[in-house]
């Protein structure tokens, strides 16, 4: 619900600062944050200093534009002028800057990146609320493709990893209702269904990375979801199992900040710590046949 | 493995459902994308989903739920298929329950329905604001448990770009662009599905919708001869929150939840609306639509929204803009219930519609027509022949369509949270009837010969290399702004002869402009600017056959609407009147020259447009429609 103010934000970038447990927390005061309400814009051009790529294995390198923007624009918005006319701080015309989006509205998750050092969607970044130049860079964690366009494909390897879906018969049509499920029980899994795979929780989580097993917390709060889930509940151990072994809970290093970076406020650390518990109980069940 | 090939493009609600019925049968799917599919445009739907489970004890029927989509399509849909999907739509939920979607609950833990646009009872069952990525996501993880199982192969990031024609004229598969690589390959298949959503993206940046939402894909196989139906009948939204970028969809829910749209009664009033008394207020859909107040059908509320701004000059602020206002609402419900909506406002507008009413208008939303498809009919029942193979068949044997991309289901005017149900409906229509065709399939498509693929290959390369090397001074942005800006002014919520033939000779400009293209990257790798510029062609050919169908058709007939063909109800009269027989029986004077479906054929001059009969055998088209 609050509007973050990502400007006061530290700028904490993958590129110059790895981040480990001990760095500041990634966008540590977004819950304090209270919704900032909306004011005129002093300045009526935006400048964007965007890191850029040309395929995944040239260098990247920086540069800068200025361009007009109006009130309530965001960074999607102001990307999109951009690609129409893309022409450098310097004068030089240079290629279109490649970007994902789909809806604009913060439910597909295809526009996430880094913007002045935080992972958050693009479309929701509202241009009076970052502090300038505004700085762009692509979601780290993920193989890049071409500026800010990354590839998230283990985000859906690592769902298949950790049977992320309900075991049905079939899809065909049935006549009888599903179990009935409280209003308390469907608020909570509301939550995590709400999960868009837009990957900011990967790109903030000093535990995941393109080398490592690590599923990462957008997978292992899915497990949560389907683990209380009427009928996937039946495949509970099973997947408890998928996050008991390497790459699974034990990866988490408890940094938080996945929970803090969610553009969808989904409890991931609550999940993780349920799903803690359960593995627990899972063991000790392995170990004396329960 | 005895299974066929079948291509299925696209991952939205109707294709993956059409994935997971195909691949259930037995048959190997390569699903093509645009992007990874769970990023699919139904991850916007926010209301719901309809389906009649009468849970409130109001006597809901499925025969009621029949009346209202037919009737609320002012009778333009084929009443077999309306019935089926009727029918089907509990089946439906209870599937997506199976699969776990979290739809919300009453305090006994059974599903909770909603009240939606053009409806007196409770019928549509929905997961908070979100319903649509609910949906989506339960089929994306049933999706991605057959990829495990490798039933399905997905191609994310491929554009399809043209199929591939025997020398039968059968469809015989694709051939595909990879968007990283630019590589155009041809793909076999037995058999294609097209489910590439609907054209919101003709009217940019007046939508809802996302920004793949082109319908390139439908204007390429119509351009290979597919016939393509009603397509000037386009849904826009009344409650769209206003935006630069895009207009964000303010769910009709809002208004089923007890949301009230007004503007003050004085033109031009400078006061904060709540500072404004109640008796100082217009609320126009309730002084107008009595009935049904704010939940008249959305054509019915955009049109009457373009009336208060546009002709009364009552806009807010005197602009295009009227308050949607949940102010007088229990807040805690509100959040309960429209939880995703009230986000979306707070992020983009800065303003929390629980303290100041939302600033909405109409924007382009749902194109009810879409690529003509088949259907049987079973003669026993009056609804679909399960199984038939003509089920959701195009023109072109062996290509099928489902989802936004065709037209069948909704007529002149799509009911509020049909189109979840019709998208998944007609995903598992389709591949049912998938199915049937690949039964009576003789030859795999492993025995053509390489003549044709290699052949489309070549052609789309030749269009690739004219486009990149195009070096003139128009840009496909620029030409997409202005068919967008064309389009809403000219093809839009009220139109007028003249105006929509100026427009379709600007479009025939538009289309030469493409002659004096020049793209501006040159990068062979994820060129996006290539994709957009050969999307934005292939949307201006087919908003041509938008507004040469507009112009056509002279009438006044749900969402089409020209003033210069308006025959009202007269006013204060009701059925048995005089005054009011006299007026149904010229409605249904004009409804024997017009209850008729707009079909448009290719032509390399510009698309041909005819009729055909629409299937009325199980509710005669007696009743105007008459919200009062």
């Amino acid at each position: 619900m609050s509007t973050s103010d990502a400007s006061e934000l530290s700028n904490l970038s993958p590129a110059n600062a790895p981040m480990d447990e001990s760095d500041t927390p990634l966008g540590a005061d977004i819950e304090q944050a209270a919704p900032t309400p909306p004011r005129s814009l002093d300045a009526e051009v935006v400048e964007l200093k965007i890191r850029r790529q040309d395929d995944p294995f040239s260098p990247p390198y920086w540069q800068s534009f200025e361009l007009p923007c109006f009130e309530r624009d965001n960074v999607v918005a102001v990307l999109r002028r951009l690609r129409a006319n893309p022409i450098t701080i310097d004068g030089e015309r240079v290629d279109p800057v490649v970007f994902d989006h789909n809806c604009m509205e913060e439910v597909c998750g295809a526009c996430a990146m880094m913007i002045n050092g935080q992972p958050r969607p693009a479309c929701s970044a509202l241009i009076e609320e970052l502090k300038q130049p505004i700085v762009l860079e692509p979601l780290p964690k993920f193989p890049l493709v071409r500026d800010l366009l990354v590839d998230r494909d283990r985000m859906s390897e690592h769902l298949k990893h950790v049977q992320a879906w309900v075991r049905i018969d079939g899809a065909w049509p049935v006549k009888e209702s599903g179990p009935r499920v409280s209003q308390k029980q469907w608020a909570k899994d509301y939550l995590f269904s709400r999960c868009m795979s837009c990957g900011c929780c990967l790109a903030a989580c000093p535990q995941y990375d393109e080398g490592q097993d690590f599923v990462g917390p957008a997978a292992l709060a899915q497990v949560r979801l389907m683990n209380s889930q009427p009928t996937g509940r039946f495949d509970r151990s099973e997947r408890l199992h998928r996050i008991m072994g390497q790459g699974g809970l034990s990866d988490c290093g408890n940094a938080q900040n996945c929970v803090r970076v969610c553009p969808k406020e989904i409890p991931l650390t609550t999940a993780i710590g349920e799903l803690g518990r359960a593995t627990t109980i899972q063991a000790l069940k392995d170990l004396f046949g329960g | 493995m005895n299974g066929r090939n079948v291509i299925v493009v696209g991952g939205g609600l109707g294709g993956l459902l059409a994935t997971l019925r195909i691949a259930s049968a037995g048959h190997q799917v390569q699903l093509f994308s645009l992007f990874e599919v769970m990023r699919s445009h139904s991850v916007c739907a926010q209301g719901g989903i309809n389906a009649v489970l009468d849970t409130k004890g109001e006597g809901d029927s499925v025969a009621q739920h029949i009346r209202d989509t037919i009737k609320g399509g002012s009778y333009l849909a084929n009443q077999p298929p309306v019935k089926s999907l009727c029918e089907e739509a509990p089946g439906l939920i209870h599937t997506f329950e199976r699969m776990g979607v979290a739809f919300s609950r009453t305090p006994e833990g059974t599903l909770d329905q909603r009240l939606f646009g053009g409806v007196r009872n409770r019928r549509t069952c929905f997961a908070g604001a979100s319903t649509g990525q609910q949906l989506l996501y339960s089929l994306d993880q049933q999706v991605r448990r057959l990829e495990s199982e490798k039933q399905v192969e997905k191609h994310e990031w491929w554009e399809f770009l043209a199929i591939v024609k025997d020398a039968n004229g059968h469809c015989r598969g694709i051939v595909a662009m990879n968007l990283r690589s630019l590589e155009v390959r041809a793909f076999r298949a037995d058999v294609v599905v097209l489910a590439t959503g609907g054209f919101g993206q003709i009217y940019s940046p007046k939508t809802t919708c996302s920004t793949n939402s082109t319908g390139a894909a439908a204007s390429r196989v119509f351009q290979q001869g597919a016939r393509f139906a009603n397509a000037e009948f386009f849904q826009f939204h009344p409650t769209a929150m206003i935006g630069d970028d895009k207009t964000r969809l303010m769910s009709e829910a809002a208004r089923g939840e007890g949301g009230r749209v007004w503007v003050p009664r004085q033109a031009q009033d400078r006061r904060e609306p709540l500072a404004i008394p109640e008796s100082e207020r217009f609320y126009f859909l309730e002084e107008w639509y009595p009935a049904y107040g704010n939940t008249v059908p959305r054509d019915l509320a955009s049109r009457a929204i373009w009336k208060v701004t546009r002709e009364l000059g009552l806009g807010v602020g005197g602009h295009d803009q009227v308050y949607l206002d949940l102010t007088h609402l229990d807040p805690q419900q509100v959040e309960t219930r429209l939880g995703a909506i009230l986000s979306i406002y707070r992020k983009f507008a800065g303003v929390d519609p629980l303290s100041s009413p939302m600033m909405i208008f109409p924007a382009a939303h749902y194109s009810m027509g879409g690529l003509w498809v088949d259907f049987e009919k079973d003669p026993h029942s009056g609804g679909l022949l399960a199984g038939s193979p003509r089920n959701h068949a195009t023109s072109i044997p062996g290509l099928y369509a489902c989802g936004e991309c065709d037209y069948a289901y909704h007529g002149a005017n799509r009911l509020g949270a049909n189109s979840l149900l019709s998208a998944s409906f007609s995903g598992r229509v389709a591949g049912e009837a998938v199915v049937a065709y690949l039964g009576g399939l003789e030859h795999s498509v492993e025995d053509d010969s390489h003549a044709a693929f290699d052949s489309e290959i070549r052609y789309q390369n030749q269009i690739n290399h004219h486009f990149i090397h195009a070096n003139g001074e128009e840009n496909p942005y620029d030409l997409h702004q202005r068919l967008g800006a064309l389009m809403t002014d000219a093809v839009g919520v009220v139109r007028d002869n003249t105006q929509l033939n100026e427009a379709f000779a600007e479009l025939v400009e538009l289309e030469q402009s493409f002659a004096r293209l020049k793209l501006g990257e040159a990068n062979p790798w994820a060129n996006h600017t290539l994709a957009y510029a050969r999307q934005v062609f292939d949307m201006v050919k087919l908003a041509q056959v938008v507004t040469a169908s507009a112009h056509a058709r002279d009438e006044c007939r749900g969402a089409h609407h020209k003033p210069a063909f308006e025959d009202p109800p007269p006013a204060h009269s009701s059925p048995g009147d005089p005054a009011f027989e006299e007026f149904r029986a010229r409605w249904k004077e004009n409804n024997d020259q017009w209850l008729k479906t707009t079909i448009a054929d290719y032509h390399p001059d510009g698309p041909r447009v005819g009729y055909e009969p629409v299937d009325t055998s199980l509710i005669a088209p007696e009743e105007p429609r008459d919200y009062r």
